[in-house]
């Protein structure tokens, strides 16, 4: 009913007289000009003297903050009748209302029949109770550092210390030790406030963060993988955190790139060995998914493609599980498998795109790709970071610079070939994964010419293949390591083609163009994942066609809603006959193995968002 | 204008000797035709402001009007044998016969000058500075209150020149700027209350625009401290609303007391005399004390740690009365020591301490402090058979008491209350530390037992008539297992309760409320005894004796009062306060009461004649905990301002400050020896202080002993042994075990 003004140096809320007069006239009283300043004075000193008289009781109560409770009290002493209605606790908002510059609280109607009859009761609050903490304290009065900064902390400069105080009393309340994540494992929220520090760190131009980078990224990872203690309640919605982390890591990776590249491997592992032990939690492994979902199509290529025949055979348990007992394992299950599903999309169509790019070449490739890398760099947490050139340099070249002795330690791995991997991979996820391909509607349908040709290379190997090797030896090479954002496009050079045709029928390839000595041990190394796959066996993979047999809809437009988020997205809308809707396509034969709850429409919307939710919102 | 000199009461008199008499004389007769005009009703107001009133006498004649006010009153009422009380007891009865004269008492009034003057003392004594005795004072000072308002008001209807009062502020303003520093300082203390004053004066005479305008020239060159009550003040825009103002009354009942030296004040006299500065000159003889004391004037810093409370600082007077802080004589009990507990210690690797432990107890229970009450000086309640044991317990706790010291910190346990969504306001624990209360805002009091032991109900009257009285496990047996908890809960009250004390023999629990009550709660059987009513306010505090039987109690209605738990009726109550009283303490040796209060200032009361027998002024916030220390002869206090106050009881003095709070303090406790000082705060801090060093550290000379002007040496941080942080949980109470261990409690605030 009153609209504060602040007066000159005195702070005090006044009471226009308008406001005198409106409330006047709604009780029917019409009041002369005079009459209304004076009772406005007079209102506006009665209720600073409440105010200030309910004062006393708020610091009785020993709170800091001024109830409406207290403000009662205190008119209750003063002989004046309370004002009811207004005892939660929540804050209540003024509302203005256009017309007339009232401004009023927000007064909801309650339907008292409803809320008596209302058959979820809410529980009682939590029983009040004592916990004790003790400090010890040594002689000299120095405990644990209680309080004290953390002692990374304490080697920062004033202002620094100033700023680290500041952000964690921001960010964490009044308690500075929250800083070690793993105190507040049980608490998404904070762990979430946490990320956003950790992300706005990340993102402030003017911090070096040096070496805390690491401790940063081991931050995030915790958020990432660790099954939390949060996840154990399933209302708790970890997954939106773990998205986040990974999003954020890849963030890391793409701006911070110097400064961790040696933990790229490292993370890598990490993640490898997550998913590879089947121990762990479910939302650990669907963490550790979206984790190399989010440093790369590569890193999903080398860590989880491999890994995926072993691990289906324990998602594949655990959907099939119908039991009662088992929903809730098996809604985290069909988690991890959307987020497989979007991992290895990515990884199909980043393979595919960094096909044509080759294709294209020296042709359309630079001018076009130069404002792509804007975009890149801003949203493309699919694409591979830009450092990555320096500690792993990208597959086609990776032979060269090992054998140079790049320092690449790393597990030795063959490259797939596109169509290969195709295949194996529609043999884990049948059309589901088909369907994701071509469900994306071709934006503005203009067709392009041109890079749609290297697409149907994989249905037609044959039309690709020379342009492709002409691609292969362009000295981009050298240039990629340093532009960062062009990485995943043109000159991944997958020295695919001539595989490609091979790859079809059988899946092992062997491929002659660039693999040199090192690439024939890895692909002993990557084989086993799939000669070892006696537990893919069991998967009734063979009852599948292979690719070619599927349903001949195979001609995709890669150009979907997925690029067309970036520049290059849209050289790739070709004038493909559009599918049908696939949509409601009916699962296919595998996929129908899976448990039906809701997999056709409700998961996939699920796991669009997801995958959305790896974009970076900037 | 000689008269001018006329000061009130003594001051005057020892200033300038001999001239008194005559203006005594002189004055005399127009107080009392004054008065009495005044009380026939017929423009009051009029003759006041148009009479050339001295301003010596208007105090006297106000003590007056308040008297004969009071008897007029009584008299309306119908209220006889009181009205004769009253005559008599003030000795009033000169006046009243020269009023019905109806302003022919001339000769009368230069007959009993004399007398008027002592018997006014007296008064002045009463309604000042404390009750004498329990009853009389209270029914004074509710009719004062009553009678207060038009009374002081009407004080302020004699006026000058609205628009010259900025000129006469400002006159004084540059005559006390160009004066010699060292004076400067003593006088600009004249700047808030006369400041104050002419404000509300221009209020009173509804010169709204000037008051406006004089508020805003000079409202920005008070002392920063006073920004609360100019914030109060400069709301006060219109006379109705000086009506039933608290902050107001206060200023306007009691007198604002400042303490200048003599050569300061003279120079003060002076200008005013040559400037024939009436109205200001007036304002200081009718609403302030300047008490003159012979010696250097105090530096500003002196002068800024003493000020702050709504009636400037406490008369040097008030603080002269001895004190006995000393402590009673322990009872002897013989402690059988067996060898067990021993060789315990032994291995404990502590047998040194004990030694001394038990010597220093020796030689306290063999030797008077010569300082101490006597033994009797109030009736203490007789040591119960089980009283004994917990004092033998207490002696052998107390030998494995941990020696604290800077460089021997205590341990912290910190106690947090979770869930708790009612509000958590008031904690205390028992002295063995094996019970913990916790008052709630939803007028609840759940107790918890801090130790493993549950908390058991005796049985119903019919159940216990079944048991075997004749059995040595009878107090065993009375309990009931069934209702074994680990806490209970004690409803009764119907407001936030605001404080709980545990009895020291663990029996009973107190608890005091919004409701206006204080309860008694049993803790064999979980009920409420007795309901204290008295108060009629919300009570702020209640603290029990460390004897038990009796407790003290402070609340809204600016008085503490003094029960005994067999009393339905305060025993004592203690009013002087100028506004609420926030907290109260019982000195260790049950011989005194502390009690802090919103109007700034810690009052220290005898509890065997009801006296003021100390003011502490200094604080610049209303104080809201205290805490003896162990030995007596010190007291700690804790404001809103975030400073802890460490005080002489003594000598009246205050001997340290302790900065580095940052919100208010609400706990405030001394270890068992004395040598740690702990403070909880809003701020979700506990911090240790020596307290050792902060007493000795202070030289208390003769002279300051005499003046209390002590210079304060700022070392905080030097005293401040280390900052603990609680996590997001307020300190809301401190507790030392025997062994000295410091225990904190809070409740956790999620915000």
């Amino acid at each position: 009913h009153q609209s504060s003004t602040g007066r000159e140096e005195r702070r005090f809320a006044e009471v226009p007289r308008e406001s005198i007069k409106l409330m006047a006239e709604s009780t029917g009283v019409e009041l002369s000009e005079e009459v209304a300043a004076l009772l406005a004075e007079d209102v506006c000193y009665r209720l600073r003297e409440a105010t200030q008289n309910s004062s006393q009781f708020m610091r009785h109560a020993k709170r800091r903050k001024l109830s409406v409770e207290d403000f009662n009290r205190a008119l209750r002493w003063s002989n004046t009748e309370t004002v009811c209605g207004y005892g939660a606790q929540d804050a209540l908002p003024f509302r203005p209302l256009k017309e007339g510059e009232l401004f009023f609280v927000e007064d909801r109607e309650i339907n008292l029949v409803e809320l008596a009859l209302a058959t979820n009761i809410p529980k009682g609050c939590a029983e009040t109770m004592v916990r004790v903490h003790v400090s010890y304290l040594d002689g000299k009065g120095n405990l644990e550092p209680q309080g004290t900064v953390p002692t990374a902390v304490q080697s920062l400069s004033e202002d620094l210390l100033k700023y680290y105080q500041q952000i964690t009393r921001a960010i964490l309340g009044e308690d500075p030790h929250l800083m070690k994540v793993k105190s507040v494992s049980h608490d998404l929220d904070q762990l979430n406030r946490l990320l956003h520090m950790v992300k706005s760190l990340v993102q402030n131009p003017y911090l070096y963060l040096g070496s805390y980078v690491r401790s940063l990224v081991s931050s995030v990872m915790y958020c990432i993988l660790e099954p939390l203690a949060a996840s154990i309640n399933p209302l708790n919605d970890h997954w939106t955190l773990r998205d986040y982390a990974a999003l954020l890591l890849s963030h890391i990776f793409w701006t911070h790139g110097d400064l961790v590249s040696g933990l790229y491997h490292q993370i890598l592992l990490s993640l490898q060995k997550v998913l590879s032990d089947p121990v762990r939690p479910l939302c650990s492994h669907y963490g550790a998914v979206v984790g190399l979902h989010a440093l790369g199509w590569k890193a999903v290529e080398r860590v989880l493609y491999p890994h995926l025949p072993a691990y289906w055979a324990n998602l594949q348990a655990v959907l099939d599980d119908y039991s009662v007992s088992n929903a809730q394992v098996k809604a985290d299950g069909h988690k991890v498998y959307g987020a497989i599903l979007v991992a290895v999309e990515r990884l199909l169509k980043m393979k595919a795109l960094s096909l044509t790019l080759a294709a294209e070449g020296s042709g359309a490739g630079l001018p076009g790709t130069t404002t792509g890398a804007v975009g890149f760099r801003e949203n493309s947490p699919g694409l591979s970071p830009p450092p990555e050139p320096l500690s792993e340099p990208p597959l086609g070249i990776a032979s060269h610079l090992q054998a140079g002795g790049a320092g690449c330690q790393w597990e030795e791995w063959t490259p797939v070939s596109l169509p290969a991997m195709y295949c194996e991979l529609y043999s884990f996820f049948g059309d589901s994964l088909a369907v994701r391909f071509s469900t994306d509607p071709p934006l503005g349908g203009a067709p392009a010419p041109g890079p749609c040709q290297p697409l149907e290379g994989r249905k037609e190997p044959a039309s690709s293949a020379p342009n492709l090797e002409n691609t292969r030896k362009m000295p981009q090479l050298t240039a990629s390591m340093n532009i960062s954002p062009r990485q995943d496009g043109s000159p991944r050079m997958e020295p695919q083609p001539p595989s490609l045709a091979a790859t079809v029928p059988g899946r092992s390839l062997s491929r002659s163009s660039s693999s040199s000595s090192v690439s024939r041990s890895r692909s002993s190394s990557s084989r086993p994942g799939r000669s070892t796959s006696q537990s893919r066996d069991i998967f009734p993979k063979s009852r599948f066609p292979l690719p070619q047999a599927g349903p001949p809809a195979f001609s995709f437009i890669i150009g979907g809603r997925q690029m067309g988020r970036r520049c290059q997205g849209r050289r790739f809308q070709t004038s493909f006959t559009p599918t049908p809707p696939l949509t409601t396509l009916p699962p296919r034969a595998y996929a129908h193995k899976l448990p039906v709850i809701g997999r056709v429409s409700k998961p996939v919307r699920r796991w669009t968002c997801s995958h959305y939710s790896l974009h970076l919102p900037l | 204008m000689t008269p001018l000199l006329s000061a009130p009461g003594k001051m005057a008199a020892v200033q300038d000797g001999p001239m008194e008499l005559d203006t005594e004389k002189e004055t005399k007769p127009e107080i009392l035709s004054d008065g009495t005009s005044k009380l026939s009703g017929n423009a009051a107001s009029g003759t006041l402001s148009s009479s050339p009133l001295t301003a010596g006498g208007a105090p006297k004649q106000e003590d007056q009007q308040t008297l004969i006010a009071v008897l007029q009153f009584l008299r309306r009422n119908k209220l006889s044998e009181s009205v004769e009380i009253l005559r008599r007891e003030a000795g009033l009865e000169d006046q009243e016969d020269s009023q019905t004269l109806d302003g022919s008492g001339g000769g009368k009034g230069d007959r009993d000058g004399g007398e008027a003057n002592s018997l006014l003392s007296r008064v002045s004594i009463t309604s000042a500075a404390a009750p004498q005795s329990t009853l009389t004072p209270i029914t004074v000072k509710r009719a004062n209150e009553q009678l207060d308002v038009s009374v002081v008001l009407s004080a302020y209807s004699q006026q000058g020149d609205p628009s010259l009062y900025q000129v006469y502020y400002s006159g004084l303003k540059n005559f006390i700027e160009s004066v010699l520093d060292c004076h400067r300082a003593e006088l600009s203390q004249l700047f808030y209350p006369l400041f104050v004053h002419m404000y509300l004066e221009l209020v009173y005479n509804n010169h709204e625009n000037e008051a406006k305008a004089f508020f805003e020239k000079f409202g920005g060159d008070q002392e920063c401290y006073y920004q609360d009550d100019l914030r109060v003040l400069c709301g006060l825009t219109k006379k109705e609303h000086l009506k039933g103002n608290e902050v107001l009354l206060d200023f306007r009942t009691s007198r604002f007391v400042l303490r200048i030296s003599r050569d300061s004040y003279q120079l003060l006299k002076r200008h005013l005399q040559e400037r024939h500065n009436n109205q200001i000159w007036n304002i200081i003889q009718e609403h302030l004390y300047i008490d003159i004391f012979d010696g250097m004037p105090r530096s500003k810093s002196q002068i800024d740690s003493m000020s702050g409370s709504f009636a400037g600082e406490a008369r040097r007077e008030v603080n002269k009365v001895k004190v006995f802080h000393g402590l009673l004589k322990e009872p002897e009990i013989e402690v059988p020591l067996d060898d067990e507990e021993d060789e315990a210690e032994n291995e404990e690797g502590k047998p040194k301490k004990k030694k001394t432990k038990k010597d220093s107890m020796g030689s306290k229970s063999k030797k008077q402090d010569p300082n101490a009450p006597q033994q009797n000086r109030i009736p203490l309640p007789e040591l119960k058979d089980s009283d004994k044991l917990d004092k033998i317990m207490y002696m052998k706790e107390s030998t494995k008491r941990i020696r604290l010291g800077p460089e021997n910190l205590p341990s912290i346990c910190f106690y947090s209350f979770l869930n708790a969504y009612q509000g958590l306001t008031a904690v205390d624990f028992t002295d063995d530390s094996s019970l913990l209360a916790g008052g709630f805002a939803d007028s609840t009091v759940r107790i918890w037992s801090v130790t493993p032991k549950k908390l058991r109900k005796v049985k119903s009257a019919g159940e216990l008539n079944l048991i075997d009285k004749e059995s040595d496990d009878v107090l065993e047996r009375i309990m009931d297992e069934k209702t074994a908890s680990e806490s209970k809960i004690l409803c009764g009250h119907s407001g936030p309760v605001y404080s709980v004390s545990f009895s020291p023999d663990r029996n009973y629990l107190l608890s005091s409320s919004e409701d206006g009550t204080v309860r008694l709660w049993s803790l064999q059987t979980f009920t409420c005894l007795v309901g204290y009513k008295g108060h009629n306010y919300p009570v702020w505090d209640t603290h029990f004796s460390p004897f038990g039987y009796y407790f003290v109690s402070g609340g809204h209605d600016r008085v503490a009062r003094l029960w005994a738990t067999d009393h339905y009726q305060p025993l004592r109550i203690f009013a002087g306060h100028l506004a609420d009283v926030t907290c109260t303490r019982f000195h260790p040796n049950s011989n005194y009461v502390a009690t802090g209060s919103t109007d700034r200032t810690i009052r220290l009361w005898d509890v065997l004649n009801g006296n003021c027998v100390r003011i502490f002024t200094g604080h610049k916030g209303p104080v809201h905990s205290l805490a003896f220390s162990p030995n007596g002869k010190f007291l700690a206090s804790g404001s809103t301002d975030g400073r802890v106050l460490l005080w002489d009881i003594g000598h009246g003095l205050m001997i340290g400050e302790l900065k580095g709070h940052t919100d208010t303090i609400y706990a405030l406790k001394f270890s068992r020896d004395g040598e740690i000082l702990a403070s909880g705060s809003m701020d979700n801090t506990v911090r240790l202080w020596d307290s050792t060093k902060a007493f000795d550290d202070v030289e208390t000379d003769d002279f300051t002993a005499a003046t209390g002007h002590i210079h304060l040496p700022d070392n905080s941080q030097e005293l401040l042994l280390g900052t603990y942080h609680s996590k997001s949980t307020p300190v809301t109470h401190l507790h030392f075990t025997r062994r000295n261990l410091l225990l904190a409690a809070g409740g956790y605030s999620s915000q």
